[in-house]
């Protein structure tokens, strides 16, 4: 890991830099791509707890064929939202609002993470399991907290399972998440695109499309990525049912998922669960775009580094100290 | 066609069909051995198809396993039959020209093999279709597995496609036409370099995990894979010597040991040129090869494994390169079974498991297959050597009458 000092120039540039990137991007998505047709040869996707009949097997003929959530038009988003709301209801018994809220124009979010005043409470991380309808069975967290003794620098030589009364005497708390960096290693294998980098700077992923190679968790130097090993287990009465189709709806069994910054939460204007749950305020999310957002004002005022930036993956998380 | 009227391409499927299913009580004990084996598979598949991969022995920190070892490993052996093509159509060498069509055979089923290994390792293989470019969603040139997924099935439809047409002319008594596939053996030649290549890339091109972020690991897939695929293809032509009319020269076995002995002495240097880089001046970069060779906190799952597996490259590199008992291949055959396995370990789990451990946030944990794991690993290789066999049998008839 290295440390860098940031001057109000490189925050600047920085932001600059991205938006010059995201102009480039809209044009890299114009494919045309017919999801249709793949010949006579298919047979009806078996789930093993099916003997559904009738409607929901139409649903879930029509939820197999759909095609890749950046192709598909505003309709045709609408459509596959109704449609796993109604399956949802099916499966799990629970009345779900999902949405499918594009980015706004201005947006890019970044976060900000305060390491000497984190505690190692880990509110953040139970929050996130809530928001996020995370499996309960495996107990996957998108958010690690690692212990370190001062005069060490890097997670890898910290603690990410303290079962103990903190904060310990001698030690400070570092939290690892996906850092949606700009520059993504995750992005750059996954063999369907069934991960990017939306506008406003969250990088995602298509449940529904990814084929569950985990390429993408090899490449990720940050272990930001999860792989759901089987089908996620969450209590009826836990399970938060405002979702958002790229962020915390429930995930199907062999596909991908990680952090979105909590995509249902962030465009709607709130903060994240993580940011939101941190009883000692370490967690700054924000717009890095306004320049009169907190995120900025602690990118241009405090001491701040970023993980591994030798691999220039380009994260938009950083850590600071007060 | 015309002089053969009641021969045609039906007859052609018929005639291979049958000659696979009838021989002696020992071909036949042999077929159900393996269809029983496939069929194991088959169940533990659905096992796994039904529960999700959460019954391998996988899990976050180490995401591949016992799947994509066996298939970075046999992409080694698919490409290796360049080793044969190379000399028989290029050089012209009349032994290499006998058994080529066997080294394709080979690579056909390794190929077979890997994409197995491929679709039994995704998490959603209904959706492989995303895959298919123009109706899925294809993520070329940025996505290293999206070119791998292109070499692989090019270069099985070149070894399928090549020898397919050179047996159906001779069993259709014509000659085949050199003109016609000669520029598909030169693609094929670049194209198996290409499939290693790829491959290695797939781990090479990731700076996240140093232990694979290495630019040897390309030049010695390729090494390892000439040696430990003809070893492999010496055996079955051994066991084809031994156990049908069809007659090899010693001269063969001698080329394809001086191809097993250069190879595996290049991979043995390559080796350790990178031993002495990770613990000469051990970095942190370093951690993923202790893990490997002497284990890390208790978790020392594959030090075992590593250790036997140098042991035997070592022991038969010396057996063939010294050529102990003078051609004599009582000792030769068992070096060759060695070499191939002791290439298959350091290779396959050897290379792969260590790639995740440490993770990159420095949690380290062991990673053992599960007995499902391991039923449908089993049943893909017992498919692969049924293809083998499969393709072989008819070839060798064929070659046999009309040669």
């Amino acid at each position: 890991m290295s440390k860098q000092e940031n001057g109000h120039k490189e925050i600047d540039q920085f932001v600059e830099r991205i938006l010059s990137k995201k102009s480039n991007r809209r044009k890299f998505l114009k494919n045309t791509v017919q999801a249709a047709a793949v010949g006579g040869a298919i047979t009806m996707p078996g789930s093993a707890e099916a003997g559904l009949m009738g409607e929901n097997s139409l649903l879930k003929w029509k939820e197999f064929f759909k095609k890749n959530y950046r192709l598909m038009s505003q309709e045709e988003k609408d459509s596959t939202v109704s449609r796993l709301e109604q399956i949802a209801k099916e499966r799990y018994g629970v009345d779900v609002q999902m949405s499918n809220k594009g980015p706004e124009e201005h947006v890019l979010y970044g976060y900000a993470f305060n390491i000497s005043r984190c505690e190692g409470f880990m509110d953040c991380v139970s929050a996130c399991v809530k928001e996020n309808n995370l499996d309960r069975k495996s107990h996957t967290q998108y958010i690690r907290i690692f212990e370190l003794e001062h005069g060490q620098m890097s997670v890898e030589s910290g603690n990410g399972k303290f079962f103990h009364e903190v904060p310990e005497e001698g030690h400070f708390y570092m939290g690892v998440q996906c850092f949606h960096c700009e520059n993504a290693p995750c992005i750059k294998a996954c063999p369907t695109k069934a991960t990017w980098i939306e506008k406003d700077g969250i990088v995602v992923v298509d449940y529904d499309w990814c084929i569950g190679c985990r390429y993408c968790l090899a490449a990720c130097p940050y272990w930001g990525r999860r792989f759901n090993w089987e089908d996620p287990y969450i209590p009826k009465d836990e399970i938060t049912t405002k979702q958002h189709y790229l962020g915390n709806r429930i995930r199907p069994k062999g596909k991908m998922e990680k952090c979105t910054f909590c995509i249902q939460r962030s465009r709607e204007g709130k903060l994240t669960a993580c940011a939101d749950a941190c009883p000692t305020g370490s967690r700054v999310f924000g717009n890095l775009l306004d320049p009169e957002s907190e995120i900025r004002f602690v990118l241009k005022n405090k001491k701040v580094f970023r993980m591994k930036e030798e691999l220039h993956t380009d994260p938009k998380y950083w850590y600071f100290i007060d | 066609m015309d002089q053969n009227p009641k021969k045609n391409f039906f007859t052609f499927i018929k005639d291979a069909t049958a000659w696979n299913l009838s021989g002696s009580i020992g071909y036949q004990i042999y077929l159900s051995v393996l269809f029983a084996i496939i069929l194991l598979g088959i169940y533990c598949y659905t096992l796994q198809a039904r529960q999700g991969l959460g019954v391998t022995g996988m899990q976050d920190i180490v995401s591949w396993g016992l799947y994509i070892s066996n298939f970075t490993f046999l992409v080694g052996v698919a490409a290796a039959a360049v080793m044969l093509i190379l000399p028989a159509y290029i050089f012209r060498d009349p032994d290499f020209h006998k058994v080529v069509i066997i080294g394709e055979g080979v690579a056909v089923g390794a190929l077979v093999m890997c994409l197995s290994f491929i679709v039994v390792d995704l998490g959603g293989p209904l959706q492989a279709w995303h895959l298919i470019p123009g109706i899925g969603l294809f993520n070329w040139p940025s996505s290293i597995l999206a070119w791998d997924v292109l070499v692989l099935n090019g270069y099985l439809l070149l070894n399928l496609f090549v020898p397919a047409y050179i047996l159906y002319s001779r069993y259709m008594n014509r000659k085949p036409d050199e003109r016609k596939y000669r520029p598909f053996v030169f693609l094929s030649i670049f194209w198996a370099f290409g499939i290693h290549l790829v491959t290695a890339f797939l781990y090479e091109g990731l700076p996240a995990r140093p232990f694979w972020n290495n630019p040897l690991l390309g030049p010695r897939f390729l090494a390892s894979a000439f040696a430990a695929g003809p070893a492999l293809i010496t055996l079955v032509l051994a066991i084809i010597h031994t156990r049908t009319k069809f007659k090899l020269d010693t001269s063969l076995f001698n080329k394809l040991r001086l191809i097993i002995v250069v190879s595996a002495i290049i991979n043995l240097i390559m080796l350790f040129s990178e031993i002495f880089k990770e613990f000469y001046t051990p970095t942190h970069h370093s951690v993923s090869a202790v893990y490997l060779f002497f284990g890390l906190e208790g978790h020392n799952s594959l030090v075992p494994w590593i250790w036997t597996a140098i042991a035997m490259n070592i022991t038969a590199t010396l057996v063939l390169a010294f050529n102990v008992g003078k051609n004599n291949p009582t000792i030769l055959l068992p070096a060759a079974v060695l070499l191939f396995f002791g290439i298959w370990i350091e290779k396959g789990v050897g290379l792969i498991v260590p790639g995740f451990i440490p993770s990159p946030l420095g949690e380290i944990v062991d990673y053992a297959p599960t007995m499902t794991e391991i039923g449908v690993t089993v049943g893909v290789l017992a498919l692969g050597m049924l293809v083998v066999t499969f393709l072989i049998k008819p070839a060798l008839i064929i070659e046999g009458q009309f040669d």
